[in-house]
């Protein structure tokens, strides 16, 4: 443990930085607001990067007590900062990416009323998503870790107006909730069972409890309440609802919280207590199990959307799905390393996305795009590096760390392998097919100003198209451009970190487990097996994209009439399955109706309501009557004085009689 | 010797009667009045016991009595004339300036 006196230093400047835009930004010229945003976002990206170029993997990891917060006997919570490996990695995405967003969001959301508040809600997250990843204890990384769902609340629901939009903010803040539910639960076992929140002590006291004893038995329940939570904030089965519906933010954020940075905080959680999921094998498997069938699921659903961005959110929750069953089965360096390639491809699928539905004045769906390579070049070139990137293709970024998790899986079991390719397809699909239903063929848009005029409020909302007069769709502005093609490189260069297990070794003094696994690769036998598998997933990702190529390139009528032989089933995907609808009868509607008639009409009003008011009432009428007393007039007071005096004096001759 | 029961029958009609004129009368002298008769009544029943008892305080204690009632009896009337000039009137029913 080495101090790093600078750490506390990385999360502040962005809190800086919200705060000015926050309580100023009404007042001050969108250039001024600009500066701040991007300077104070920028100074904790370069912090993030000095801070890295300090790091010795001999002195890691590295600590700053900040201040004390909590004293109570001998537990003992405090402001303090921590880093090793896993949080540089994290570090340097969260700020990097970030930063990159920050850039993008100007080009993007220039013209909006709300531009400040927009800029200071992005830096206000930023802190709390800084303070998460860089926390030494559960406390201080829940404070992150709340803070993170609140400005993703402020965020989604960022054109309150619309109803739909403050709906799924207000959605994606209550599913969140009952996912914190389980984590502070877990936060609670571990006072009550190790006396402490700090990491390192909580991780030491796990290692030196006895396997058989009672400790297996609090270790689940432990584990499987922070994947409670985990699940809440990473958008897994089953608390995965309020992701797609987060779309109704603008798309920086999307790109931002919804696929970058904030949903894969729960995997950051899971890997980070690695310690007492190891000594969990139940909690450990039954989060492979919820990953590979959020995997799946999630990309199953992800084939028949037709909005955009809806796309891209169901491929965001299957691709954590990769990352919890890489975790599942103790390959969090995997997990880790996906995460960090998705930040770049996702990132940069969400921007160019954004880039699109700025181009055709505010359209989403992809039935009324079509064609748009010949007007947006840049973006349909980075979007199709980022397509290739997330189907697995060799050598770009998303192929190094979806293989190593496929890898890692089919160590465990063939049948995390199995869903795993079987989604890997399925991406690929889906994914090719977003390609071509936007970029390839004729456009059958209307023309740019008509949308512009109809219903730019009505989706995702921008107006910086209103200045073009012509019809034709449009490029967009080098501040969005400029970020995609950085997001570009980094999908293509990112994966290579991964190549001979560079990744792994580095993360490894994380992971204990992980030098290990990496040193039982080298039989030969074992690197044939690898490279078959390898093989495989390539071969089925190359098919999904001639799946595609075929029904959306060369027959695009054929899709409709798949889809009508299909009937029942295409009509539950493109339903979702109905889970909303499920949802809503099995949670939703007792819950809202029974608190109309037990708790409100019932309790409220019956109970308390009642008790006030028939008191008020029994006071007004008890006073009604004796307010004759006081009728002012001098001899009844004296008769009343008279009276009184006659009872006590009555009384007192009764008392002494007896 | 008179009993002292009967200085206290004496003292005790003496009081009510005071009290009932204090209740009933409405002009405002009568009342003082009764409110001498009522201070009165106390009186006689502290001698009554004095002379019972043999104890002085009891006699000591009317004088204290009497004094304070003619202060009394002196602001009492000031009153009553500022009353009259204001309100030209002596009948308490009418002084009711504190009622709502």
């Amino acid at each position: 443990m080495t101090q790093n006196p600078y750490l506390w230093i990385i999360p502040i400047l962005p809190l800086a930085g919200a705060a000015i835009n926050g309580f100023f930004g009404r007042q001050s010229s969108k250039r001024a607001i600009t500066l701040i945003a991007l300077f104070f976002c920028g100074a904790a990206f370069a912090m993030a990067l000095f801070v890295a170029a300090g790091f010795s993997s001999a002195s890691a990891p590295y600590y700053c007590d900040l201040a004390h917060w909590l004293r109570s006997g001998s537990f003992q919570v405090d402001f303090s900062f921590y880093l090793d490996q896993l949080s540089l990695v994290m570090l340097l995405v969260v700020t990097g990416v970030g930063f990159l967003i920050h850039i993008y969001s100007v080009g993007y959301m220039w013209d909006d009323d709300g531009y400040y508040r927009f800029m200071a809600y992005l830096n206000l997250f930023m802190f709390f998503m800084l303070t998460l990843v860089l926390a030494k204890n559960y406390l201080v990384m829940f404070i992150g870790w709340e803070g993170v769902g609140l400005a993703s609340y402020l965020l989604i629901g960022f054109w309150f107006i619309k109803d739909s939009a403050a709906a799924a903010g207000k959605k994606a803040f209550i599913v969140n909730r009952i996912g914190d539910f389980g984590f502070l639960i877990a936060l609670f076992l571990m006072i009550k069972h190790f006396g402490s929140l700090d990491f390192t002590r909580v991780f030491s006291a796990v290692q030196t409890m006895p396997t058989e004893t009672a400790g297996v038995g609090l270790l689940t329940a432990i584990g499987l309440l922070l994947m409670v939570g985990a699940a809440g904030k990473s958008a897994q089965i089953p608390l995965y609802v309020w992701l797609p519906d987060a779309m109704e933010g603008p798309t920086p954020v999307s790109a931002l919280i919804h696929a970058a940075t904030m949903v894969t905080a729960g995997v950051y959680m899971v890997a980070r207590s690695h310690a007492i999921f190891e000594r969990a094998p139940t909690a450990l498997t039954v989060v492979a199990i919820i990953g590979t069938l959020t995997a799946l699921f999630a990309a199953t659903i992800g084939i028949a959307q037709t909005d955009i961005k809806k796309v891209l959110a169901y491929s965001t929750v299957s691709q954590l799905g990769y990352m919890f069953m890489a975790c599942g089965v103790g390959a969090f360096s995997a997990g880790i390393f996906h995460l960090m390639t998705h930040a770049f491809f996702k990132g940069l699928l969400f921007l160019a996305a954004g880039s699109v539905i700025h181009g055709v004045g505010g359209e989403q769906d992809m039935r009324k795009m079509g064609g748009l390579r010949v007007y947006m070049p840049w973006t349909f070139m980075t979007m199709g590096i980022a397509t290739l990137a997330i189907a697995g293709i060799p050598p770009f970024a998303g192929f190094w760390s979806k293989d190593e998790i496929l890898w890692k899986a089919a160590n465990a079991s063939w049948v995390y392998w199995v869903i795993g390719v079987a989604t890997a397809f399925i991406t690929s699909f889906y994914m090719f097919r977003l390609m071509y239903m936007t970029f390839g063929g004729e456009y059958r848009g209307a023309p740019v100003e008509a949308a512009h005029g109809d219903d730019a409020h009505g989706h995702d909302d921008h107006a910086a198209g209103h200045g073009h007069g012509h019809g034709d769709p449009h490029e967009s502005p080098w501040v969005m451009l400029g970020p995609l093609v950085v997001l570009a490189f980094l999908s293509v260069v990112g994966g290579f970190v991964g190549y001979g297990h560079h990744f792994e070794h580095f993360l490894a003094p994380v992971f204990e487990q992980g030098a290990e696994v990496a040193q039982e690769t080298s039989s030969a036998a074992e690197k044939i097996t690898e490279y078959l598998l390898m093989g495989i997933s390539i071969s089925v990702a190359g098919l999904g994209w001639l799946l595609a190529y075929l029904l959306y390139s060369r027959r695009p009528e054929l899709p409709a009439r798949i889809a009508a032989r299909l009937g029942g089933l295409y009509e539950a995907v493109v339903h979702k399955y109905y889970i909303d609808e499920i949802y809503a009868a099995l949670f939703v509607k007792p819950l809202v109706e029974g608190s109309a008639t037990i708790l409100w009409h019932g309790i409220d009003q019956g109970g308390i309501d009642a008790a006030v008011n028939d008191s008020a009432t029994a006071a007004r009428h008890v006073s009604d009557n004796v307010r004759h007393m006081q009728s002012g007039n001098l001899r009844s007071y004296a008769g009343w004085v008279a009276a009184g005096a006659a009872v006590v004096i009555g009384y007192m001759v009764w008392m002494g009689v007896r | 010797m008179v009993p002292l029961s009967y200085y206290l029958m004496l003292s005790g009609i003496l009081f009510v009667c005071g009290v009932l004129g204090f209740l009933i009368k409405r002009n405002i002298i009568t009342i003082f009045m009764s409110i001498e008769l009522m201070l009165n009544g106390v009186n006689l029943s502290f001698v009554a016991f004095a002379a019972r008892w043999h104890a002085l305080s009891g006699q000591v204690f009317v004088f204290f009595v009497m004094v304070v009632a003619a202060a009394e009896a002196a602001v009492g009337l000031a009153i009553i004339i500022a009353v009259y000039r204001t309100r030209e009137t002596l009948n308490v029913d009418r002084v009711d300036l504190l009622k709502l």
